[in-house]
């Protein structure tokens, strides 16, 4: 469960995030969709204790990312934009860094490790150092990487930019499974189409600003469109106005 | 505190993989110094040794015209030697650095009491040979001192004369008074490689993480930041560590090979002395790591920061440079300085001379002190949102 609250957050002058509260439940995948520099990544940053807001709000699971942040990040997995493997490590050593990091040790490292690369369908390649990855490859170790420790939520930030066809099919059914499983997943993404195609809930951000939430059906009688398209681009359209 | 290992461990075994970071920080690094530091030392000591001590070889056209003077130039640890055909084309080609010419006429001048002229062929621009050819003009003016002495004498005449004024040169410099700088260079040789062990690490701790991406996921990570940047130090620490030992040791066995005695210096790089200088120099791997790191974290990328530390490392070098060059005598309180205070103590261990072990501990709290300063700052700095870039 993920909860923003009046969320700020600027950069000298730019402000990146101006006001931002939404709620993203367990067993729900819930979408941040908007323009490039609508503040997606910078809300996501907040969310996953990396960048401190300047006023307002966030719980995950109940504990403020403020507050408690080393007790947040026990229960999120984060996808950041850049996956960021250790190129002269394998895709094993890399994800049992991250295991050993959560504190993982012994057998239930192992075993933790080698579920997720079956899992994850990693074995074929999990030796080999992580330089020469394609980019599906890359992004399902770091996927890999964030479920280490099981967490209840799951932050993707713009998870399937530049993945091929069966990459990206590969990856939305890994999504699902997460949600499948009761996870709360919450992803970025700045193409309406992914969104439509993997979300249930749908949050609609536009220069540092919520402009419409709901789920795809929700949004449609909002703006009193049939196309979830014309939706967006109806909804981005109010902002621009005011 | 199981974080800080759990980076540490990582760290090492990483660098250990990058087969071309490893092999620059821990093989060039230590086997350019002391093999450089033998090379120049060779060169310093040979210069030192060469030109008072060696026999010079001088070739002579008409020697048997003047038999006294061959003699004394004989004395003198010249060795006379047959003129080739043609002299000046001999110097000229560079065969020989100078060949004295005896005319013909020289004996009937000489007995006569007139000048009696010598020609000396010499090639100005060879800069090779200007040590030779002025120890053979300077023999010629001695010889030419006497033989005015004697015949002034012989006509009644006292030779204080010709001395208005006497100069007397009193020389107060030591052969280990001119081993200060090649002693200087060894700890700076030191000094340097354990530096650049640990270079790679501490850029990648900060700049290259950042770079590469990995920084965001890793500060995802429930462990506390000044522990993930604790455990990336502790890891730069070793390998500094290793760097420093490996350069010792290898000192150790290079300065075998370099002649030191030659400059009047009880050396005797003893395995004690190896280990006292690691134990010296050991607190300085805290100012090293911490320094470096602090330097990388305001850098943007890997290049940037490999630029900023080259200018760095000049730092800690600077005060042994000056110690050099004003030929600074240890005393307490420089032991405050970091840098300076292992110079001169590594220098007077290698001098095998006592150190005073309250000396020995100002420079190792002191230099701790620095590096956990700098370590702190290094931690303060990692806490910055700005560390993402």
């Amino acid at each position: 469960m993920i909860e923003a609250k009046n969320l700020q957050k600027s950069f000298g002058p730019i402000q990146a995030v101006r006001d931002v509260s939404f709620s993203a439940a367990d067993g729900r995948i819930t979408g941040l969709l908007g323009p490039n520099g609508a503040g997606k990544s910078t809300t996501l940053r907040m969310l996953y204790t990396v960048l401190k807001p300047d006023s307002g709000q966030a719980l995950i699971d109940g504990h403020s990312v403020v507050a408690h942040p080393l007790k947040v990040r026990q229960s999120i997995g984060v996808l950041p934009h850049s996956a960021g493997l250790y190129p002269n490590l394998s895709a094993r050593e890399n994800i049992r860094y991250y295991a050993a990091l959560h504190g993982l040790r012994g057998d239930a490292l192992d075993t933790c490790v080698e579920t997720l690369l079956m899992r994850l369908d990693i074995v074929d390649f999990a030796d080999r150092r992580a330089k020469g990855f394609s980019h599906g490859q890359t992004t399902r170790v770091a996927l890999a990487r964030a479920l280490v420790h099981e967490p209840r939520n799951i932050l993707l930030d713009e998870p399937t930019t530049g993945l091929d066809v069966m990459a990206t099919r590969k990856l939305r059914d890994l999504v699902r499974q997460l949600r499948d499983d009761g996870r709360c997943v919450l992803l970025s993404s700045h193409v309406m189409q992914e969104v439509a195609a993997l979300c249930d809930d749908i949050v609609i951000i536009n220069a540092g600003m919520v402009v419409a939430a709901g789920s795809p059906d929700q949004l449609r009688a909002q703006t009193g469109r049939d196309d979830l398209e014309d939706a967006f681009v109806h909804a981005l359209g109010e902002t621009e106005a005011s | 505190m199981s974080g800080v290992f759990t980076v540490f461990r990582k760290e090492v075994v990483d660098n250990f993989h990058d087969r071309r970071t490893l092999f620059s920080s821990l093989l060039f690094g230590p086997l350019f110094g002391p093999l450089m530091f033998a090379l120049m030392a060779n060169l310093i000591i040979d210069r030192a040794v060469d030109s008072t001590e060696k026999t010079l070889e001088l070739p002579v056209v008409g020697a048997e015209l003047a038999p006294n003077l061959m003699a004394f130039l004989q004395q003198n640890n010249i060795e006379v030697q047959p003129a080739p055909a043609d002299a000046e084309a001999s110097v000229r080609d560079g065969r020989h650095d100078a060949v004295l010419i005896i005319p013909d006429e020289f004996p009937d001048r000489f007995r006569a009491g007139r000048p009696a002229v010598v020609q000396l062929v010499v090639d100005q621009s060879d800069s090779h040979a200007s040590a030779s050819t002025s120890r053979v003009r300077r023999l010629l003016i001695g010889y030419s001192r006497n033989l005015r002495a004697m015949r002034l004498q012989a006509r009644g005449v006292s030779t204080a004369v010709l001395r208005p004024i006497m100069i007397e040169d009193v020389d107060v410099s030591t052969p280990t008074g001119r081993s200060v700088v090649i002693l200087g260079m060894m700890t700076y040789f030191v000094l340097f490689s354990m530096l650049i062990g640990g270079m790679y690490l501490a850029i990648d701790a900060t700049a290259g993480e950042r770079e590469r991406g990995s920084l965001e996921p890793l500060l995802t990570v429930p462990v506390a930041r000044h522990e993930l940047i604790l455990g990336k130090i502790l890891a730069t620490c070793f390998y500094m560590l290793i760097s420093l030992t490996l350069t010792v040791t290898l000192f150790a066995i290079v300065l075998h090979f370099v002649p030191l005695e030659a400059l009047g210096m009880n050396v005797g790089f003893s395995a004690r002395s190896a280990l006292a200088t690691m134990f010296v120099m050991s607190p300085f791997i805290l100012v090293g790591a911490g320094l470096m790191t602090v330097v990388a974290s305001f850098t943007h990328s890997y290049k940037e920061a490999q630029t900023w530390l080259s200018a760095i490392l000049i730092v800690p070098t600077l005060p042994i440079l000056i110690a050099a060059v004003q030929s600074l005598k240890p005393s307490f309180l420089l032991m405050a300085v970091p840098s300076l205070s292992q110079h001169l103590l590594i220098t007077e261990i290698i001098k095998n001379e006592p150190v005073a072990a309250s000396w020995t501990a100002l420079s190792m709290a002191s230099t701790t002190v620095m590096g956990l300063v700098l370590i702190w700052l290094a931690t303060r700095l990692y806490q910055r949102e700005a560390i993402l870039g």
